[in-house]
């Protein structure tokens, strides 16, 4: 299944200045595990060494915080977005 | 046609609008209390919750102020004729249910009830806020607020400059200014309050001369002195609402975790190269920025205080955004960015809303907190930190 991502800023070098990109994955968890395959890069970016996101990086499918919901595990589909929103420190 | 005197139009008036005293007028529930008097009357005291309508207005916008024909509405003026008067014209104009207070204003007070005395705006500053005067949202009541607001803005740098310059055009009585840093050439491409020959100036004292030239119904206050858990609740103490603008992650921590301490709203604005982000915080009604970022990134993660670059009109537009949020909580009105997170990417020119919960699990406003003082992020960053918003770090780990 089709799923678009919205890339911030930060990782844009990684998709090579794309903003979004479409991977396959039915979950959160295999959707970024697929733009890690097609993009090299995200999963150490993403994910920390235990393997848990970042605290300082949410993850939305659509406009809703996977955190409060099914997690990595939440489903997506062919017409959801997934946003990468990384915290913003500058001013 | 026949000639009337003042006192025929009286008894005339008298015969279709009824008459209370102040004490029944008082008492009397669900009617619209209008005050037909002159501006300059109100201006020295009114019941509080009337409406004003001078006489001389009262038919051409009485349409606009109430509509429905059948709302009741009780009428006062000083001493209770002009109201009779008015009343009459009212129900020519098909209003249902108009009374007259007797003996008016004056018999008001002299029968011990409440009155107010509003914020008397000065001649100047009639026309210099004329335009928000016009909008009933703000009006002289809003406009009284935001002259007694004080609000204190972490930073005059890239997101300061633009907040603070708008805030200060709106009339917000009281802005003060937390910067350690003195104005840089590099600033000026975004730093919007600074100038060529200001240089080597302190960014607050910069700001002053800026802000004070463009209207001096402000008072700005310098804070040149640098946030951190010592200065930071001292601080927050004397503000009613505190924008943050600061460059780094320490200060974002920590304005976030003080500002709840001191029950103050917080108005959230972030950037990166084209990227921004506004949110408000609302202490324990809304979500705060741990609840979406729990902690900072930790030291051997975090970025480096080298600039990380910005477009020079990006801090604009969020900085605006602030500022526009700092208003409406100051006058009351609209709907606040709680628990809504606003993302601007300037590059597609879109603007993505995304829903933030409150996390129990938060360690500051969440069931079972286990940050309850300031921190200091010690060593957080590489370089010396400042609150000097210059562009900032975002994500050394992320670049």
């Amino acid at each position: 299944m089709s799923v678009n991502i919205r890339v911030p800023g930060p990782l844009r070098r990684l998709t090579d200045g794309s903003a979004q990109v479409e991977v396959d994955g039915s979950t959160v968890a295999e959707a970024l595990a697929d733009l890690d395959a097609r993009y090299p890069g995200f999963r150490e970016r993403l994910y920390d060494d235990s393997g848990n996101l970042r605290q300082f990086i949410n993850i939305y499918v659509n406009d809703t915080d996977i955190r409060f919901g099914g997690g990595m595990e939440t489903p997506v589909g062919e017409r959801d977005d997934i946003s990468i929103i990384p915290a913003v420190a500058g001013g | 046609m026949a000639r009337q005197t003042s006192r025929d139009l009286l008894a005339d008036a008298r015969r279709v609008v009824p008459e209370l005293t102040p004490e029944q007028a008082r008492r009397a529930p669900g009617r619209v209390l209008i005050d037909v008097r002159e501006q300059d009357e109100w201006d020295q005291g009114h019941i509080p919750g009337a409406m004003h309508l001078s006489r001389g207005y009262l038919e051409t916008r009485i349409e606009d102020s109430v509509p429905d024909r059948s709302t009741p509405l009780t009428l006062y003026c000083a001493g209770g004729i002009r109201s009779l008067l008015a009343g009459r014209a009212l129900r020519e104009m098909g209003y249902e249910d108009v009374v007259s207070m007797s003996g008016g204003f004056d018999a008001w007070k002299q029968a011990g009830l409440e009155f107010v005395v509003p914020r008397a705006l000065s001649p100047d500053q009639k026309i210099r806020y004329s335009r928000h005067l016009l909008i009933p949202e703000v009006g002289e009541e809003g406009q009284g607020k935001l002259l007694d607001a004080r609000v204190l803005l972490i930073g005059a740098g890239g997101l300061g400059c633009p907040a603070a310059l708008y805030l200060a055009a709106a009339g917000v009585g009281t802005l003060g200014l937390v910067d350690f840093d003195t104005v840089d050439l590099s600033n000026l491409q975004r730093q919007v309050l600074h100038t060529q020959d200001r240089i080597g100036m302190r960014k607050t004292e910069s700001a002053r001369i800026a802000l004070t030239a463009l209207n001096p119904d402000v008072q700005v206050v310098e804070h040149n002195e640098v946030l951190n858990s010592e200065s930071a609740p001292r601080l927050f103490r004397d503000y009613d609402i505190v924008v943050n603008g600061c460059d780094n992650f320490p200060t974002r921590y920590l304005a976030n975790d003080v500002a709840l301490f001191e029950r103050k709203p917080l108005v959230d604005g972030g950037i990166f190269r084209f990227e921004g982000q506004v949110t408000t915080i609302l202490p324990f009604a809304s979500p705060c920025y741990r609840c979406r970022y729990p902690a900072p990134p930790p030291p051997e993660e975090a970025p480096s205080c080298a600039e990380a670059g910005v477009l020079g009109v990006l801090p604009g537009i969020v900085g605006v955004l602030q500022a526009t949020e700092v208003v409406k909580l100051i006058v009351g009105c609209g709907e606040p960015l709680a628990g809504r997170l606003l993302a601007i990417d300037a590059l597609d020119m879109r603007f993505r809303e995304f829903r933030v919960p409150r996390d129990p699990a938060c360690p500051v406003c969440g069931e079972n907190p286990t940050i309850t003082e300031p921190i200091d992020y010690e060593g957080f960053c590489a370089a010396p930190h400042t609150v000097s918003a210059d562009g900032g770090p975002a994500l050394a780990v992320l670049g």
